[in-house]
């Protein structure tokens, strides 16, 4: 979200060679390439393939994105801030245990099982955001760290079994409603809700431009005033529960509690979070621009299924255009400056 | 072939259509594309999900399929997990070609209770499914089972080990694959079975991954621990070989018997050259035909598969030992795969 300029006043002597032109916003706008490029993707699939073009297929696509769409919502915070998450997939998996264990072994009701995997999720959430803020260490090395204690700690409390035979609340968000001919999940529309809410407090709360201010400059930041220590460790916390939430659309996508879930999430969604056009530097981008980064991914796999290519051409495209994201957001600052 | 070959340029058009323009020689939009799915023509369809597709195993049954796919004039669609465990890419892999309207899907599951929700909505759409290599837990998620029996594999590695040591006493190394996967376990104890042994016997376990470099540091590891080992059970050939380098560098080579299972090529070069003593030869290509040739003839308006069916295994070994059957090496590279 670039802030929009004032409309210039025509009694200003550099209007004719300063007026940014609604083409020049464009380019500028984080979210312009991903979004031309999702909407190319679709073209070329319609084109390709009868089955893409249906309600029932997207709604599939969404669906298949939502775990890592929600993952991705807590990673644009932390990276707004210029900081890094690489322990978000392992924190959700461990989440997942927890959650499907209590529940499955009946040792709390369904609801309260699901409440105790977003408080320990939060739990890791705000682990992380004390030892950035006020040891402090780099995020990189915290959520390294971190990774691989909520990965042992999955596999200890899980004793490597998947858990299954779930009670109905846990599975309830995977179930689906018809809307006229297409089956939708209620689970995507959380995530889509979600997605809604944290692009609304980001662009129209003070909380969202401290958090875009904290990852342009700290100390200019803490200068004005916002207390930094504690919107550092309030944005992890809050990114930790959002792994809680993606938790449970796990559990509900797939009926199991699986301790081998999450192993590329990390970079699945940093991936989702660049190729929307947030720079990995902090204080630039949006989650609408992330949104649109998982669909590109979703649509690209399921698109690539439905042709009858390999698997391994979607990560190989992927690696290609996140490459591209990459050098179209400096070349665009580059213009910007 | 053809197929393959004609990959590149549907990928150079996609490519180009998304803005990669520098990798676009074609311009985009000439509609129908080359390398597509045939959509709405009535060919029938068959899915294959893989654990991976990056193991030889799993790219061997793929080739496999694609042989059958031809001579029964059906359409192969592929897909696999990013990693082994990846049961969320084999889900969404299921859910995909469930939307591409295929007859019948064949997979050989990551974890067997993970993927049976999505499995049983598959089969709820009239979709054929079957498991390939690994059973579903509980089976009746699938409609048939093309496998190899592990905890045969196992015994018979487990009794040739047996009759090798012509009643030495056994100092039993076992480098297996992780905690809680099914083919490891049945491997392990099918072997502890057919050797006469308990895990008591076991002088040193260590979990391996099925990778050479970590069979390498798992027996340098039980050395440290028990030098006198003489026997060493591995999950698979790759294991087996870095069993055996890390036996070399301490010139125990010769001296220490090692059996394994799996028989791709490379690990019955290596039964050959005397590296690995025996060697349980299983056969993916044919789990794989036989499933494509299953779909076909429901497609055709035939009968359902169902049950499980055995794809057999043979040992394979150039020591023969009494009362053990087994086939030399010329018949085991004759019949491996990769």
């Amino acid at each position: 979200m670039t802030a929009t300029s004032t409309p210039p006043s025509t009694s200003s002597p550099y209007s004719e060679l300063k007026a940014p032109t609604t083409a020049r916003r464009l380019l500028t706008q984080p979210t312009t390439g991903p979004l031309v490029a999702l909407l190319l993707a679709c073209v070329f699939f319609s084109v390709s393939t009868d089955q893409f073009l249906t309600g029932g297929n997207f709604s599939l696509i969404v669906q298949q994105v939502m775990v890592v769409g929600t993952l991705a919502i807590g990673q644009t915070l932390i990276i707004l801030t210029a900081g890094i998450d690489l322990s978000c997939g392992a924190v959700m998996a461990f989440g997942s245990i927890v959650i499907a264990k209590m529940a499955a072994e009946g040792s709390l009701p369904p609801l309260a099982a699901i409440a105790l995997g977003l408080v320990v999720c939060g739990g890791f959430g705000l682990l992380n955001g004390a030892l950035v803020q006020k040891i402090p260490l780099p995020p990189f090395i915290v959520t390294l760290g971190m990774l691989n204690v909520a990965f042992a700690l999955t596999h200890i409390y899980s004793e490597e079994q998947t858990v299954s035979s779930l009670p109905g609340p846990l599975t309830a968000l995977g179930q689906t409603f018809p809307l006229g001919k297409t089956d939708i999940t209620y689970g995507s529309l959380v995530t889509i809700a979600l997605f809604l809410a944290f692009a609304y407090a980001l662009s129209n709360t003070s909380w969202g431009r401290h958090v875009y201010a904290l990852g342009n400059s700290p100390e200019a930041a803490r200068l004005n005033g916002i207390r930094t220590s504690r919107l550092t460790i309030g944005v992890y916390t809050v990114a930790g529960i959002l792994y809680g939430i993606a938790a449970l659309l796990l559990i509900s996508r797939t009926g199991v509690g699986d301790p081998q879930a999450g192993q590329t999430d990390n970079l699945d969604s940093i991936t989702a979070v660049v190729l929307g056009g947030t720079s990995l530097f902090g204080g630039r981008g949006s989650v609408l621009g992330t949104f649109i980064g998982v669909l590109i991914v979703g649509v690209f796999r399921n698109g690539l299924q439905l042709m009858g290519v390999a698997s391994i051409y979607q990560t190989l495209i992927t690696g290609v255009l996140v490459i591209l994201a990459v050098t179209v957001d400096q070349l665009s600052r580059k213009k910007a400056r | 072939m053809s197929r393959i070959s004609r990959l590149p340029s549907s990928l150079i058009r996609a490519a180009a259509c998304t803005g990669v323009a520098a990798l676009a020689l074609t311009a985009c939009g000439s509609g129908s594309g080359s390398g597509t799915a045939s959509t709405g023509s009535g060919s029938v369809k068959v899915g294959l999900i893989t654990k991976t597709d990056t193991n030889p195993f799993f790219v061997k049954m793929k080739e496999g399929a694609e042989k059958a796919a031809k001579e029964n004039g059906v359409e192969l669609s592929t897909a696999a997990g990013k990693f082994d465990g990846d049961n969320a890419g084999q889900v969404t892999a299921i859910e995909n070609m469930v939307a591409a309207g295929v007859k019948g899907i064949l997979i050989t599951p990551s974890d067997s209770k993970a993927i049976v929700p999505a499995l049983e909505k598959a089969k709820a759409k009239g979709v054929l499914v079957i498991a390939l290599d690994t059973p579903t837990d509980p089976e009746s998620a699938v409609d048939a089972l093309f496998a190899t029996d592990n905890l045969k594999a196992g015994e018979l590695i487990g009794e040739y080990a047996k009759a090798a040591m012509k009643g030495k006493s056994a100092k039993i190394a076992t480098l297996d694959l992780a905690p809680g996967v099914s083919v490891g376990i049945q491997r392990h104890n099918g072997f502890l079975k057919g050797f006469g042994a308990t895990d008591k016997d076991v002088l040193c376990a260590q979990d391996t991954g099925g990778d050479q470099a970590k069979g390498q540091t798992a027996m340098e590891n039980c050395l440290q621990k028990s030098p006198d080992i003489n026997v060493v059970y591995t999950i698979n050939e790759p294991a087996a070989l870095g069993a055996y380098t890390a036996l070399k560098a301490k010139g125990r080579e010769k001296d220490v018997l090692i059996v394994s299972v799996d028989g791709g090529c490379t690990g019955t070069q290596a039964v050959k050259a005397g590296k690995i003593a025996a060697t349980s030869q299983q056969y993916p290509l044919k789990m794989a035909a036989e499933g494509v040739k299953a779909v076909a003839t429901f497609a055709k308006g035939g009968k359902k598969a169902s049950g499980y069916t055995d794809t057999g295994v043979t040992l394979i070994t150039d020591k023969a030992q009494d009362g053990v059957t087994s086939k030399d090496t010329a018949y085991g590279l004759e019949n491996c795969w990769g």
